[in-house]
């Protein structure tokens, strides 16, 4: 038993159809883990039974000794597990900056009618979010980026600025989506590069999902596979390159190997 | 001098400008002036508060005439003297202790806010299980509610009789002393981290609840808020015309706040603000195209009913061909206005 | 209450809860394909009832021919409506596209009443419908006992359209996934024209029958039964035709019988569909018909 993360039997079915069976996982403060799979194979099903996006029909979400199953997502969020989408879904009307404030906003304690009124001791609340927030841009090189529209932004700075999201959340642990979904080569290794760094300098723990072979191999520590929503392999990257199920059922397919 | 002091000077400057248009408005001016100053003052109050839940929030309420009969309906209750009350309930006598209570204009506003507020509270819990459609539906429904309530609790509201000759306490002071309270306070709560929120749920819900937002509690927060200076205006509007009834605040003056914040851009603060004012002014100003006009050599009839499919022509034109209306999601501002300033006089 | 009285309600509740039904479809279509609330929809009931009138009044057309004419005209004022106001807003923020459906509902109305006034008109309704015949001792008005059965009539015909020709399959097929029909090579365009003509026409329908039941047509005569019949499409389960007549089956039958039970509720009869609406919210929101709706996030 471990009491950092533990997902324990997830069952999720939709219907009559199983997307997800007895998936269980046990994560380590400071792993980094990677979840992979055909398309279709309930990867970022695991995801939402995770951060309450959807309740598992049986099963648990266990989070530093506590059963977060079926939380709503804000809630999941505040206890310190971050994510970001598969589909890029930034604040795209609003600035780069005030994109990465609403992760702070949680964090706020003066409560509404203070800021109605403008009291001082909300404003100072304002400042000091502002100040952080900008400090998590410099960290992630889209300082000069603070006051442009996110949806502006080129498609690789708005991969960057969801992670800086989800990290300004301060979780503890970061779910990560398809980061290198639609990265060009150079940019992919910035990325790897970049979690990597943010991992070590955060001591955060990273668990993600990724098609890229190359990026997860050369990322990841661990790495567990499904396929049609079960699980067929678990280990480190070089015992699931030579695992004869994931060579069947992924690994097989030419365009991914 | 700063920027800061600067634009608290150029504020201040504004509002005692303001003040003393009032004055002289109020000394000098015609009833029909003045009514319309009055009406600009309400609309402007109405229409930043529901530009609160539609713009900020990106829902669509359409139930705005609920809360504002429910705070005219309190706070008209509330300044009656028992005397007339018991003149005015000829049918059904009053409900105690409303039959005896009397208390000042501004309490009566007060309590016509919270009234609101309280309503929009109870309902909020099936309004924000939905979204979208299904949200517009559920408070138009309640405004419909609301108006059939009017009309069926006779020992509250009179029925269909309503309730009349209430004291016009409603001055351009009352009327506009709101509004720059209104403007004031929600342009603070937009631009503070809860309005932050609320943007965030607009512009993707599903990231913002990523983010550690709890939708319902944002929206309930601006829902409320808005419900509340609804309120307060519905207890302005009562004491400006003296007289209500059921059918005072139907779906068309939630229609009307639509177009306002359409026209003026969804989402911005002092857009509402200046359509609101070009609605009161040009509401009045159109009328002539429903009254007969004199040619002198010919007669035009007047046409009834032509306003509204002139707003209604409005509202899709913007809708259909400038959808970000006058201001878009951008404010008015001392900065702007200075560069702008700057730039110009540099050309 | 004798069972006589009670008989008489419940064929009464049939009857109002039919034209629900008819104007509910057009609700449940439309949304169905554009998820959209269509608020123009009510609105149909009242230029059909209009269009009758006139149709009757001053072309002096016999209603055998002037009542299938309207349903065509409205039908195609509907295929109008949605080029004007909703086609340019197909790829715009979905609260664009409601405030332009209540424009157009608004534009509608306020156009009546310039164009016509606001006194209400009399419906020239031919005789045979207004003929009152006994009925195992019930006096029952012919109209009550038509309602219903054209109501069938059309509900077949209808079901026959979407289950039976290619176009009813499209139809289906861009209600179940709008992108994937568009991906493949099906005329969206097409089917929404369709969908609209059917829905308007059977709106006008229930906008004859409507003005028949209640001969006062007036410029807002189609708003309350519009927002009705809307919450018998929901109750229903929207998207599903069989559901909105069922909807509208189950609403009409609980107003005429809620106010004959409870007399001292008259009124509130107009409050209680919204009740109805506020309760499957709250409890079913997918109506008594619908599939649940899967979250994709």
């Amino acid at each position: 038993m471990n009491d950092f993360f533990q997902l324990d039997n997830l069952v999720m079915q939709f219907g009559g159809l199983t997307a997800v069976k007895d998936f269980s996982i046990i994560i380590e403060p400071g792993e980094l883990v990677g979840l992979i799979g055909p398309n279709g194979a309930g990867k970022t099903t695991v995801f939402n039974m995770i951060t309450g996006f959807l309740t598992p029909t049986s099963g648990r979400v266990l989070w530093q000794g506590r059963d977060i199953t079926g939380w709503p997502p804000h809630a999941v969020t505040a206890q310190g597990i971050a994510r970001t989408f598969q589909n890029i879904r930034l604040f795209t009307d609003m600035t780069v900056l005030e994109n990465v404030m609403v992760s702070f906003h949680h964090t706020i304690r003066s409560r509404f009618w203070k800021a109605m009124l403008g009291l001082p001791s909300h404003k100072r609340e304002e400042k000091r979010i502002e100040k952080e927030a900008r400090a998590f841009l410099e960290e992630l090189h889209l300082g000069h980026l603070a006051d442009e529209k996110a949806g502006s932004l080129p498609y690789g700075q708005q991969r960057r600025l969801e992670i800086a999201r989800a990290l300004a959340a301060r979780p503890k642990l970061l779910l990560l989506d398809e980061p290198a979904a639609g990265m060009n080569p150079q940019e992919t290794m910035e990325l790897a590069k970049l979690v990597r760094e943010i991992r070590d300098r955060r001591r955060l723990t990273v668990f993600l999902i990724e098609h890229d072979m190359k990026f997860v191999m050369g990322l990841c520590e661990r790495i567990k596979v499904l396929d049609y929503g079960i699980t067929i392999a678990e280990g480190s990257p070089s015992e699931i390159q030579r695992h004869p199920d994931v060579i069947k059922a992924y690994l097989g397919e030419p365009k991914h190997a | 001098m700063d920027t800061s002091t600067r634009n608290a000077l150029c504020t201040i400057l504004l509002l005692a400008v303001l003040a003393a248009v009032l004055y002289v408005f109020q000394k000098h001016g015609t009833e029909y002036q003045i009514r319309i100053l009055n009406n600009m003052a309400i609309f402007i109050t109405l229409a930043v508060s529901y530009n609160l839940v539609n713009g900020f929030c990106g829902i669509l309420h359409l139930g705005p005439n609920a809360f504002i009969t429910i705070g005219a309906y309190t706070s008209a209750l509330l300044t009656m003297s028992p005397a007339e009350k018991q003149l005015s309930f000829i049918i059904e006598p009053l409900i105690w202790p409303l039959s005896v209570i009397q208390v000042p204009f501004a309490v009566s506003l007060i309590a016509g806010g919270i009234a609101a507020t309280f309503f929009a509270f109870l309902i909020s819990f099936p309004v924000f299980r939905v979204r979208g459609d299904y949200l517009a539906i559920v408070t138009l429904g309640f405004g419909e509610v609301v108006r059939v309530l009017c009309n069926a609790m006779q020992s509250l509201t009179n029925g269909p009789l309503g309730l009349k000759g209430l004291t016009p306490y409603t001055t351009l002071w009352w009327s506009w002393g709101v509004a720059v309270f209104t403007v004031v306070v929600i342009t603070k709560l937009v631009n503070s981290s809860y309005g932050r929120a609320m943007k965030a749920i607009r512009e993707d819900e599903t990231a913002a609840k990523a983010m550690g937002v709890d939708p319902f509690k944002h929206l309930l927060l601006a829902f409320l808020v808005s419900a509340f200076f609804s309120g307060v205006a519905g207890g302005l509007l009562a004491h400006l015309i003296t007289t209500i009834s059921p059918t005072l605040f139907t779906f068309f003056l939630t229609f009307n706040l639509l177009i306002i914040i359409v026209v003026g851009g969804l989402g911005s603060t002092s857009g509402a603000v200046i359509a609101a004012a070009l609605f009161a002014w040009g509401g009045e100003a159109l009328r002539v195209v429903e009254s007969p006009m004199n040619l002198g050599f010919i007669t035009i009839p007047g046409i009834p009913g032509m306003r509204m499919v002139l707003f209604s022509i409005i509202l899709m034109v913007v809708i259909l061909f400038a959808r970000r209306g006058i201001m878009g999601r951008s404010e008015l501002s001392w900065d702007r206005l200075f560069t702008a300033l700057r730039l110009q006089t540099k050309a | 209450m004798t069972a006589t009285i009670l008989t008489q309600q419940f064929i009464n509740g049939i009857s109002l809860g039919s034209l629900y039904a008819l104007v509910a479809i057009g609700y449940t279509m439309v949304y169905g394909i554009l998820r959209l609330i269509n608020f123009a929809h009510g609105d149909l009931l009242m230029v059909a009832a209009y269009a009758a009138i006139y149709a009757v009044t001053l072309l002096s057309l016999p209603w055998q021919i002037s009542f299938p004419l309207v349903m065509i005209l409205t039908g195609l004022f509907g295929i109008l409506v949605d080029r004007v106001a909703y086609k340019p807003l197909r790829d715009a923020p979905r609260i664009s596209l409601l405030i332009s459906a209540i424009g157009v509902s608004f534009l509608l109305e306020n156009l009546a009443i310039v164009l016509i006034g606001g006194v209400p008109k009399g419906f020239p309704r031919p005789d045979i419908f207004a003929r009152v015949i006994d009925l195992w001792g019930l006096r029952i008005q012919v109209l009550t006992v038509y309602t219903p059965i054209l109501t069938l009539v059309l509900l077949m015909g209808l079901l026959y359209i979407v289950h039976r020709t290619k176009v009813g399959k499209a139809m289906r097929a861009a209600s179940k996934d709008f992108e994937t029909t568009r991906l493949m090579g099906i005329n969206l365009d097409r089917i929404i024209a369709v969908t609209f003509f059917l829905g308007s026409s059977l709106a006008a329908a229930g906008g004859i029958m409507w003005a028949m039941k209640y001969p006062q047509v007036n410029p807002f005569m189609g708003v309350i039964p519009g927002l009705k019949a809307f919450i018998a499409a929901v109750l229903g389960g929207i998207g599903n035709i069989v559901g909105a007549v069922v909807g509208g089956f189950v609403l009409g039958l609980g107003e005429i019988l809620i106010v004959a039970l409870f007399p001292q509720m008259a009124q509130y009869r107009d409050a209680f569909a919204f009740a109805v609406l506020i309760l499957v919210l709250l409890f079913r929101p997918t109506g008594i018909m619908g599939e649940p709706i899967t979250d994709k996030t």
